[in-house]
């Protein structure tokens, strides 16, 4: 890949992880968002799905580079595909705040029409104790947020600029918790269905396959070069 | 990227009601003088041609909910809980076409002095068939508010005559894996199941079709029971047997998880489910997309005509 396509394939890739928001918004302004039984759940399966689906190809951009050298500038769009999992996770925590736990949508909005600025937040008030026992007493919300945490600390030191100012090696540290957060999606997705429900095992068997990919990887690395002192990866990745 | 297309079928492709109700009853005149081929194609082994929902003749009660909009129909029909068919939601609408509705008959069996097998039909017509809107409240806190018809389960329960052990009904679903998908992980067929006198309630209806319809296959057709007060998944669709037994019967939710799904699954906000909150539902009765989340109410707002027969129950042991 010259380096010079580079710059046009970002556009690309910005544009496609871009198409399922376009799509909901579509979705929503046609109107047949609507007519759905239950727009909500609609709305929350999309977002949390995408986010899920965006983290778990965000994990397989190393395995696959590892695949072949000519493949190294995969690497280039890791952060980006990372940050827009971070997108779609927010409008799944934006779902759940605004639509799922009875935030009043539509008196936020007469309220903020009427000149009344303090609306939206007198409902976000009302609802507040919702959310809190439901982070409290729910596991399954708990691991969520654990990931959309891990998530948003990776967004925020994302630039360059912060990098450069946490050292290389902190920042890695910190970055490796895109695992974590992997992992707390995947758990997240399980315990909330029901008995009986498969579909996220095989999220689960996905996660694993990327974990085990690495594994596999330096345990390789290491018997072929005994006396490697830097890992590769190391070196690619900061 | 892969997006997941789902074309919305453009409004101006779909036939008007009215075209299709009177398409619907041309092929129905057309089918009835036909009758006599009918017959004849009968015993000539050809199979019968299915009607799917056809218009039923219904009574008006006083059984409504007034304070609350009835869900649009395409709705209550398009977003079912029927594992038979499928996992999600919307899966029963698009795969319960398979379902064979007829010949259908149920066998009532066990603890009672009439036992005997009954042809849909004659089951059907046993009563008049009324029609009463009813709240419906599922496990996953939301709700519809749906116009059923059918007639009291009692009613049947009568008929039936069961003996003075039989303390508990027990409903089983059709279980084919010809025409069902029966996804693994859950013991199938469905079984679910009321206490004597949760069945003989006047609330408790044998139901037969919905909006002044037949069931939808994805409904549950050709009959099931709702039993308005409980959460959703207590009434059984697709009933093929109506046991009358001694000991509180083994239900397929209350085996799949127990500390989830209790036996009795009586509406109460004050009993979280482990995984979200029963003190509000999601009102699915308008074509909005912003969510009415209103307060459940205990039994589901039928309080007055079951609670009673709860007295004395710790309702936090016997969810």
């Amino acid at each position: 890949m010259p380096t010079r396509a580079i710059p046009y394939l970002k556009t690309v890739v910005h544009l496609a992880c871009l198409v399922p928001a376009v799509y909901l918004l579509q979705v929503y302004r046609s109107g047949s968002l609507a007519l759905m039984a239950d727009p909500v759940n609609y709305i929350t399966h999309f977002t949390g799905d995408w986010a899920l689906w965006l983290l778990l190809g965000d994990l397989a951009i190393t395995p696959v580079r590892r695949l072949n050298n000519s493949l190294s500038w995969l690497i280039r769009f890791r952060r980006m595909v990372g940050l827009y999992a971070f997108f779609y996770a927010t409008l799944h925590l934006l779902t759940y705040v605004l639509l799922f736990s009875g935030y009043d949508v539509p008196t936020a909005l007469a309220g903020l029409q009427a000149g009344h600025l303090l609306e939206p937040w007198k409902q976000l008030k009302i609802i507040w104790p919702t959310m809190v026992g439901d982070v409290e007493k729910r596991r399954f919300i708990q691991v969520g947020l654990l990931a959309w945490l891990i998530l948003l600390s990776l967004a925020v030191t994302s630039p360059q600029r912060v990098l450069r100012a946490m050292g290389g090696k902190n920042w890695q540290r910190l970055h490796r918790l895109i695992y974590v957060a992997g992992f707390a999606a995947v758990v997240h997705y399980m315990w909330l269905v029901k008995t009986g429900v498969r579909t996220p095992y095989k999220y689960a068997v996905v996660f694993w396959v990327l974990i085990l990919a690495r594994v596999a990887y330096s345990l390789w690395k290491r018997w072929n070069k005994p006396s490697a002192a830097t890992p590769v990866s190391a070196k690619v990745a900061s | 990227m892969l997006l997941r297309t789902e074309t919305a079928i453009p409004s101006s492709e779909i036939t008007p009601k009215e075209v299709f109700e009177s398409y619907k009853m041309t092929r129905r005149r057309m089918l009835s003088g036909l009758s006599a081929v009918g017959v004849a194609a009968a015993t000539a082994g050809l199979p019968e041609l299915a009607l799917g929902e056809s218009p039923l003749k219904f009574v008006g009660t006083n059984y409504a909910v007034p304070d609350r909009a009835i869900t649009p129909e395409a709705k209550a029909k398009s977003y079912n809980n029927f594992y038979e068919f499928g996992e999600d939601k919307s899966d029963p609408s698009h795969n319960a076409h398979t379902l064979k509705t007829s010949p259908w008959s149920v066998k009532i069996e066990g603890l009672c002095k009439n036992q005997q097998v009954m042809d849909i039909n004659k089951l059907i017509g046993l009563r008049p068939i009324e029609q009463r809107i009813y709240r419906f409240r599922c496990v996953e806190a939301w709700s519809m508010v749906i116009p059923w018809d059918g007639y009291p389960l009692a009613e049947l329960i009568k008929l039936a005559d069961p003996l003075p052990s039989a303390k508990y009904v027990q409903f089983i679903s059709l279980q084919d894996s010809k025409t069902e998908m029966l996804p693994g992980g859950i013991p199938w067929p469905y079984s679910e199941g009321l206490r004597m006198d949760e069945a003989m309630n006047p609330l408790t209806l044998l139901t037969f079709g919905s909006y002044g319809q037949t069931l939808a296959n994805q409904q549950g057709a050709p009959v099931r029971v709702i039993v308005p007060w409980k959460y959703g998944f207590k009434s059984a669709k697709s009933i093929v047997r109506i046991r009358f037994v001694d000991k509180q019967p083994p239900t397929t939710w209350n085996m799949l998880a127990p500390d989830e799904y209790g036996f009795y699954s009586n509406v109460n906000p004050s009993v979280d489910h482990p995984r979200w909150t029963q003190a509000h539902e999601r009102l699915l009765n308008s074509n909005s997309v912003f969510p009415k989340v209103v307060p459940t109410l205990p039994f589901n707002g039928y309080a007055d005509q079951v609670a009673s027969m709860y007295a004395g129950m710790d309702l936090r042991k016997n969810y």
